[in-house]
């Protein structure tokens, strides 16, 4: 009896995700169990050990989950869930590839984007882009749930001596294999855990007017993120994107330039603690939600904000 | 080969979302139904792949309620070749969406199944994921480009970090991502033929699948709502409230 959460992991750490959906287990109660799973993972498991929360660490080290390809995942997670609860990943795009495989493997309706874990296998999430929230009880014997991470506290990653337990691996596949990834540099903070982020819509205009925006987001320690019109017009890259179809950020203060306000990007960042919105029409809809409104030209008020930030 | 596309009947991604007073669900009554936007990018996708010579049959299917005939129309006039509508009243969760979608592509033989990455009702993000584990193939999600080889395809993936290739053999099972095209308007002349094109229709049971949903609803509610900010009146003014009344900033 339990929880098993799935960690994200590049071998040698843990990813902040996996703090975030230690506590929705925790929330669920029960002894936790963290799965790392991949090829050269020693230092991740050592890494899980630590977790404050955690009693038990599996860890399947073998060749064939080299870059995790879910092709692979998917039957080591199956294996070890059994005797759980629940099984719990985090709503980001490594849960979100892995954990409906798994789900269907073992003939179980999986529940996305837990927001709240209620008891008794009951566990609300967001529908709709967030438009609605919906309350749903599961009946299976064991519960698969990707767990949206800011709605859950990240627990601490140390303060925990867990047992290490190695667990054998499940064969390998040759269905996909992995042939690179293109991964956007940035010295700034990771924007789902940043305390503080910026972001630019299609009133930025260009890519290069971004670099405002970056300035800010320096003096401020702050992740930049983007609207989909402003992904969409090839202004900053994909992982920028801030929506229901992107990143769901929830930091302590949002600030929105140039952002209409979209249901589509309301929806992954309203349960930001403070949200600023900047943009010159009056009537945009991100002013319905924001807490503090500035009806100005974003080519005027981001540079002053720069210069009152000294 | 042929592609297998799912298109699902949701609301239209420009209505306000109303949730009943019963708390039972959202309204749907009465309200402008199309198809799930990134079930259009599918589809545009499988008629791009027709068009360059990879795909020989387009085969659009959906599973929802006799109405649920108009989205697989709109597919046949964006250029699916034929329509398989799998009648059903009522909620159908991925899961058993999933297991209906095995049966007909066990039926058909389709080398690629493209389904867009998620609903903009349910927000699940699973029955790809799930099709393919049922179906035994690989999978290649949030797809952004894909290049269709001899045997295989090659894949470009949305991830967090930014962008993620892999291979996958064919037959597989692709969920396609905002960025991977841009879907076409239907024209007159193409809407008018699309309605000549034959839709067979199924029922869960033909294809053997029980379609009861597993997961109970409690409720559905509004989120709650944020509360009204106020204007200020000039960047000095921002930054002090953030500084002493918010205290978000040093």
């Amino acid at each position: 009896m339990g929880i098993l959460v799935i960690a994200e992991h590049d071998g040698a750490e843990v990813k902040p995700h996996t703090l975030n959906t230690v506590a929705a287990a925790q929330a669920a109660g029960g002894d936790i169990t963290v799965a790392v799973i991949g090829s050269g993972c020693k230092a991740a498991a050592d890494a899980a050990a630590k977790i404050a929360g955690v009693s038990k660490v599996l860890v399947a080290d073998s060749a064939e989950y080299d870059n995790q390809m879910a092709e692979a995942v998917a039957p080591a997670i199956v294996k070890m869930a059994d005797g759980y609860d629940a099984v719990m990943a985090p709503a980001n795009t490594f849960g979100k590839n892995v954990m409906p495989r798994v789900a269907a493997l073992m003939d179980v309706q999986q529940i996305s984007e837990v927001s709240a874990v209620l008891g008794d296998k009951t566990y609300e999430r967001p529908i709709y882009a967030g438009n609605a929230i919906a309350t749903v009880k599961s009946v299976e014997q064991v519960d698969v749930l990707t767990v949206r991470m800011t709605s859950f506290d990240a627990v601490a990653a140390e303060g925990g001596s867990a047992a290490i337990e190695e667990v054998g691996g499940t064969g390998g596949q040759d269905l996909s294999s992995y042939v690179g990834q293109s991964v956007t540099e940035s010295d700034r903070p990771e924007l789902t855990s940043a305390k503080i982020v910026i972001s630019g819509g299609r009133g930025m205009q260009s890519g290069d007017n971004f670099a405002m925006l970056e300035r800010v987001a320096d003096k401020l320690g702050a992740a930049v993120g983007a609207s989909r019109a402003a992904v969409d017009a090839g202004f900053v890259p994909n992982d920028y994107q801030v929506g229901q179809t992107g990143k769901v950020v929830a930091p302590d203060l949002y600030i929105a330039v140039g952002i209409s306000g979209a249901i589509q990007h309301l929806a992954g960042m309203k349960d930001s603690k403070v949200i600023v919105a900047i943009n010159k029409d009056d009537e945009a809809p991100i002013f319905q939600v924001a807490d503090y409104g500035l009806v100005a030209d974003l080519f005027e008020a981001v540079p002053a904000l720069e210069a009152e930030l000294g | 080969m042929k592609v297998l596309v799912p298109v699902k009947r949701v609301v239209d991604y420009n209505v306000k979302i109303r949730v009943k007073a019963d708390q039972t669900g959202v309204e749907t009554a009465n309200v402008k139904m199309s198809m799930n936007p990134f079930d259009e990018i599918a589809v545009e996708q499988a008629v791009r792949m027709k068009e360059a010579g990879q795909a020989e049959e387009v085969i659009a299917v959906s599973i929802g309620p006799q109405q649920s005939q108009e989205t697989i129309r709109t597919a046949l006039a964006m250029g699916a070749d034929r329509g398989i509508l799998v009648q059903h009243d009522g909620e159908v969760e991925p899961l058993a969406v999933a297991k209906i979608l095995k049966a007909v592509a066990e039926a058909e033989g389709p080398g690629v199944v493209l389904c867009g990455k998620q609903a903009i009702d349910d927000d699940a993000n699973q029955t790809a994921q799930m099709l393919s584990a049922l179906l035994g193939w690989p999978q290649a999600t949030f797809v952004s480009k894909l290049e269709i080889g001899d045997g295989e395809a090659t894949a470009t993936r949305e991830v967090d970090g930014g962008l993620e290739t892999i291979k996958v053999k064919l037959p597989a099972v692709c969920s396609v991502d905002l960025r991977l095209n841009e879907p076409r308007y239907a024209s007159l002349p193409n809407i008018m033929k699309a309605k000549k094109k034959p839709i067979d229709t199924k029922t869960p049971a033909d294809l053997g699948v029980d379609p009861t949903p597993r997961l109970q609803t409690v409720k559905v509610v509004e989120p709650p709502p944020r509360q009204a900010g106020v204007k200020v009146a000039d960047v000095a003014e921002l930054v002090a409230k953030l500084r002493n009344e918010a205290k978000v900033i040093g």
